[in-house]
């Protein structure tokens, strides 16, 4: 009896010391990177995405995706090695604004409500919404086809809600993820699979879907989306050095090395708009 | 606080909550009760079903089941539980299967919350009603499972609770109840989140707090006495 409290008691010294550690290590780091400029640390800590195949996805310790090259090329620009961590969709306003990541580069598109609670350096990619079909369903050719369709989107996403309003007589199909979306496409359940067409062509060119999928490459609704880079709200300078950082990769080649490298093996080529010109920070 | 209800639909997000809610409870109530009957079966196989069941669906997690009822039985069994050419199918396909994944997972719960009510029989009482002459079936009807419920209504309650919260675990398939609506406002108005939450948060109070009262209210009320 008196050896199992031991243990117990044991167990949960570890514990406390384990979680002490964790909290100084992040807020030691957070510190040093948090400020912004050149000086502090050599690190910066970025959000991706980590289950967007082509955008930002991790596989074990890699990370890969245009998302992420973009993250690796300003972090560069900046003079850092980029950290990297997950900021799932619901989390991003609060990542940035408790200061745990220093900008977010995952598909996050800008718009004004948004700019309420963050800033945004870019845009680095316009997208459009697409949809995603089985390789031998000739029976959809654009988003006029739709008719008696069964859809499936991310719930709550901006896609889906756009497609109910636009097109309510489709029915859709909503899951938490993705992939989910993906596994009823392959599987037939659903007829076509729609968000922003990046993430479609990422889906498209994972080795286990190789043609499999295609993409229609029709615009679904005319909203374009803009992604930008998320950062704390005012902060000029950051905004500025990430701009200029954009407009460098883009005119260097570097971004069309990026597209064609992570979105390009499904046949994409990124719609009108594209590449488009950082906004001026303000 | 106002800019939450006005720009979204929260009362009807919470009415879909309160329909799964009530139609797993009365799936769950029923399927438990069988399981429960199960697991005092004077049959050796039917109790070791009995056992099974509970101990595999209540060791497994709710997300789980559900994913696996779309993904699984619906998609890769062709088990079909809307009309396919329904223009609401898709919908319909989704909430029925939320309410069959929260009762199979519940069930189990009621099912041990009803086999606590069992324990509180004296087993004299069984023993009386045998030697009187009643069969197993006649015994649990008229003998064991009026006492067994009245003692079980506070660990029923206790279930109820739980199920009614876990109702946001559909949402993963798409049912557009509150977590729906809480994935949204968080696409659409990341400022409103705080809001959401304490909107969300009352909302679950409102819903569950007069169930636990109730239950403890005739939990001693209808209890028996002894």
């Amino acid at each position: 009896m008196a050896s199992k409290h031991l243990g117990a008691l044991a167990a949960l010294a570890a514990g406390t010391l384990a979680l002490s550690a964790c909290g100084a290590g992040s807020s030691g780091s957070g510190g040093g990177a948090a400020t912004g400029d050149g000086g502090g640390g050599n690190t910066v800590k970025v959000g991706i995405k980590f289950d967007q195949p082509g955008m930002g996805l991790k596989s074990g310790d890699q990370y890969t995706g245009f998302d992420v090259a973009v993250a690796t090329y300003v972090a560069k620009e900046l003079g850092k090695t980029p950290q990297f961590s997950e900021a799932p969709t619901p989390q991003r306003e609060t990542l940035i604004k408790t200061g745990q990541v220093d900008y977010i580069v995952g598909t996050y598109s800008i718009n004004d409500k948004r700019k309420q609670e963050i800033s945004f350096a870019g845009p680095y990619f316009v997208a459009d919404q697409d949809l995603l079909i089985r390789s031998d369903d000739a029976s959809i050719t654009g988003p006029d086809k739709l008719t008696g369709k069964k859809l499936c989107s991310v719930k709550g996403s901006t896609p889906a809600q756009k497609i109910k309003e636009k097109y309510p007589q489709v029915q859709l199909q909503e899951y938490d993820t993705y992939s989910k979306c993906v596994e009823e496409l392959v599987n037939g359940t659903v007829d076509a699979l729609t968000t922003d067409n990046t993430i479609l062509a990422g889906y498209a060119s994972q080795p286990q879907y190789k043609g499999q999928l295609k993409l229609v490459e029709k615009p679904v609704s005319d909203g374009r989306e803009n992604y930008g880079v998320g950062l704390k709200k005012g902060d000029t300078a950051m905004c500025q050095k990430i701009t200029d950082a954009l407009t460098k990769m883009i005119s260097s080649g570097e971004w069309q090395k990026a597209v064609d490298a992570n979105l390009g093996p499904a046949g994409f080529t990124p719609g009108e708009g594209n590449p488009p010109k950082p906004a001026a920070c303000s | 606080m106002g800019e939450v209800f006005a720009n979204y639909d929260v009362f009807g997000a919470f009415f879909m909550t309160i329909r799964l809610a009530v139609l797993s409870a009365i799936g769950s109530l029923l399927l438990g009760t069988v399981l429960a009957v199960f697991r005092m079966s004077p049959v050796g196989l039917v109790r070791g079903i009995g056992a099974a069941y509970v101990n595999v669906v209540r060791n497994t997690p709710l997300t789980l089941i559900t994913v696996f009822t779309m993904l699984g039985a619906h998609s890769n069994l062709g088990i079909r539980v809307a009309d396919p050419a329904s223009p609401t199918s898709v919908v319909d396909t989704a909430f029925r299967w939320g309410v069959i994944a929260l009762t199979v997972y519940h069930a189990a719960f009621v099912c041990e919350a009803l086999r606590s009510g069992v324990n509180t029989v004296p087993v004299g009482q069984a023993e009386a009603a045998r030697s009187i002459g009643l069969t197993f079936a006649q015994n649990l009807r008229h003998v064991i499972l009026p006492q067994a419920f009245r003692g079980a209504i506070v660990p029923l309650g206790n279930t109820l609770i739980a199920l009614t919260k876990n109702t946001t675990v559909v949402a993963v398939i798409g049912v557009a109840e509150i977590a729906y609506l809480t994935a949204e406002v968080m696409e659409n108005d990341p400022g409103l989140i705080v809001w959401l939450f304490l909107v969300v948060a009352l909302g679950f109070v409102v819903l569950t707090l007069p169930v636990g009262l109730a239950t403890t209210h005739f939990g001693r009320k209808l209890a028996v006495a002894r």
